[in-house]
């Protein structure tokens, strides 16, 4: 597809008109990334009639520096260099004729790194998923995946603690984490909110947290609620000899809300706090910033993220998010748990966990990571997995998940039909014997249920987890998939 | 009470055995195993006493049982814990840590309320062993 060429003549190029973007330099089949550029890949689905390579070029020229015309200002400076150049572009497995999906392309697009603010997701986010998506000449468009440039990284702060450093502060190393969410969402009494807190704590979860949409709303002011949950945070923390957090939803409506809130849980002795994704990328970056100097940990809850990111054919993939979200410094977020009741297909979820978690990753179609990624020492992001889980899948949480995340049961601790005390020894319980088995060598995948069991003969909770929540499963195929299957190769 | 620490105490106290398994499984990830001790559990002192250095060139966990051994002959009364060491890069860290030996009696923390303004409370998780001198706490 590299026959399309730039128009090369500056005079045939700047003549005032309306020529094609592959023309205009938008498409160079020859372009090799530099590393510092920053890579982006776009899945794009054209509108009849539109050439894939127009298309990818016109995706880099709306996401840097062209208009729908030539304008001969561009003459006026480097443009050739600010220009973003879409260099590659492969049909998508499983579309086009013969499937019934229509025909979509994989575009990788190229962009100088002088086109990006230093330190800042706000701008980098407002030319790669800025005005290109409502582009008429594509009929969908999703960015897929990222190369970040480790010049670009390291203007970044990255993770305001990091894995490492939340785990030396908890004193908790070697197993995942547990937490909790407070249910009913709404609705609780801040003295009510906080009796959960204690309970769910001193039965022996790590974590307890605020759910996304708790701010301070009629029933619970923020300020009774923080009040509540530090009493409970720290008579847990007497009652078991242990570290113990809640974390206290700082969201607000204005920043300056939000510091208010966030300096009032840190004074209370909170060791950790939430926003919500829907608080946008500045404001993020500016918590991070603010947990970094206050030495709290800051979780990211990540609230609004599937109205873009779980359709294949147009947003973008969480795994982009995964990696805004290292950047931007949050030390925990939400990322699937494959087994419980929202969307993860295992494949996908393991890319997103790699993101979040390892110093570098390499390209691997299957997981969904089209590039290999250096994250030049940013702290790690520990992985929240939350929503529909229960005791009975620890062996298959711990396979599918490692040890490096934190296991959240809301309904699973709370709903125990022996009370939250209750419910939270089995969750800690079950989690303690899967490691203590794996430690030892054996198959946790396949004893798992039979070391569950075992554990259960001596411990009443586990038990009644076990009988109350053995058969809940939620297998619904997932939207969000693989493009690309592993295929048998023959053996030589 | 039971100070519930490190990665096991949920579970029954660990046998030799499964103490021996769950070093094998540290060395077997690089990871050098030391043994510390203290008789002031609280939450946030970092800084237990080291039974000796890290065992960085151990490769037999028998090595570790052994020392485990001799620090319960002389601290029989003590929290002891096995810590395991990854000096990996992006690590440097503790990757495993459990309670290995414990007193008799635990008589746990107690929680001291200092009233402030505005129905502000400040906390304070107290030691009712570490009221005595280090070395008689316990037993």
């Amino acid at each position: 597809m590299g026959a399309i060429g730039s128009v090369r003549e500056a005079k045939d190029r700047y003549k005032s008109g309306v020529i094609p973007y592959a023309k205009m330099g938008y498409w160079d089949g020859d372009y090799q990334p530099k590393d510092t550029d920053v890579v982006a890949l776009f899945r794009i689905t054209p509108q009849p009639g539109v050439e894939a390579v127009e298309a990818a070029a016109a995706v880099a020229g709306e996401s840097s520096t062209a208009t729908w015309t030539v304008v001969w200002t561009d003459r006026l400076t480097a443009c050739e260099v600010y220009r973003a150049k879409a260099y590659r572009v492969d049909p998508v497995p499983n579309t086009g004729a013969g499937t019934a999906t229509e025909a979509q392309y994989f575009a990788y697009i190229a962009y100088d790194l002088d086109l990006f603010e230093p330190g800042s997701i706000a701008n980098l986010t407002a030319s790669i998923i800025g005005n290109v998506f409502g582009f008429k000449a594509v009929k969908a468009l999703r960015l897929e995946d990222m190369r970040i440039p480790v010049a670009y990284l390291k203007t970044f702060q990255g993770p305001a603690t990091g894995i490492v450093v939340e785990r030396e502060r908890l004193d908790k190393f070697g197993r995942p984490l547990l937490g909790a969410t407070t249910k009913p969402k709404l609705g609780l009494s801040g003295r009510n909110y906080g009796r959960v807190v204690y309970e769910a704590l001193k039965g022996g979860l790590d974590f307890v947290k605020d759910d996304e949409n708790i701010n301070s709303q009629p029933f619970m002011h923020w300020r009774d609620r923080y009040l509540y949950c530090m009493e409970a945070v720290n008579k847990a923390s007497a009652a078991t000899g242990e570290v113990k957090g809640h974390y206290l939803n700082v969201t607000a409506a204005t920043m300056e809300d939000m510091y208010e809130r966030a300096e009032f849980a840190k004074s209370l002795g909170a060791i950790i706090v939430m926003i919500d994704l829907v608080v946008g990328y500045t404001a993020i970056q500016s918590m991070a910033k603010w947990a970094r100097r206050n030495d709290v940990i800051l979780h990211l809850h990540r609230a609004g993220n599937s109205t873009y990111s779980r359709q294949k054919n147009h947003g973008m993939s969480f795994r982009v998010i995964c990696k805004w979200m290292r950047m931007a410094g949050v030390d925990h977020i939400h990322a699937g748990t494959v087994v419980g009741k929202l969307e993860g297909d295992p494949d996908m979820i393991k890319g997103y966990y790699d993101t979040l978690r390892e110093s570098r990753t390499a390209a691997n179609l299957e997981h969904g990571l089209f590039f290999d990624q250096e994250w030049a020492s940013l702290n790690r992001v520990m992985p929240v997995a939350s929503g529909g889980i229960h005791a009975g899948q620890m062996h298959q949480l711990i396979h599918y998940l490692g040890e490096d995340v934190v296991l959240q049961f809301g309904g699973g601790t709370i709903g125990h039909p022996m009370g939250i005390q209750a419910g939270a020894t089995a969750n800690r319980v079950a989690l303690e014997v899967m490691i203590q088995a794996r430690n030892e060598g054996r198959d946790i995948w396949n004893e798992g249920p039979q070391i569950l069991h075992d554990a259960a003969r001596w411990c009443k909770p586990l038990q009644a987890a076990l009988d109350t929540w053995k058969d809940i499963t939620f297998n619904y195929a997932s939207t969000d998939t693989a493009d690309f299957v592993p295929t048998a190769t023959a053996s030589a | 009470m039971r100070i519930t620490q490190g990665q096991f105490s949920f579970l029954p106290d660990l046998s030799d055995k499964q103490i021996m398994l769950q070093v094998a499984y540290a060395l077997a990830k690089g990871w050098a195993v030391n043994v510390e001790y203290t008789d002031d559990p609280h939450p946030r002192n970092t800084y237990w006493e080291m039974w000796g250095m890290p065992m960085f060139d151990l490769m037999d966990p028998a090595g570790v049982l052994m020392e485990i051994a001799a620090c319960r002959k002389k601290y029989p009364e003590h929290y002891i814990r096995v810590t395991a060491f990854d000096s990996s890069q992006g690590w440097e860290t503790p990757r495993m840590s459990f309670i290995v030996n414990r007193p008799a009696v635990e008589p746990g923390f107690g929680l001291v309320r200092a009233e402030g303004d505005g129905r502000r409370m400040n906390y304070t998780v107290r030691s009712y062993a570490a009221d005595r001198p280090e070395g008689s706490r316990y037993g």
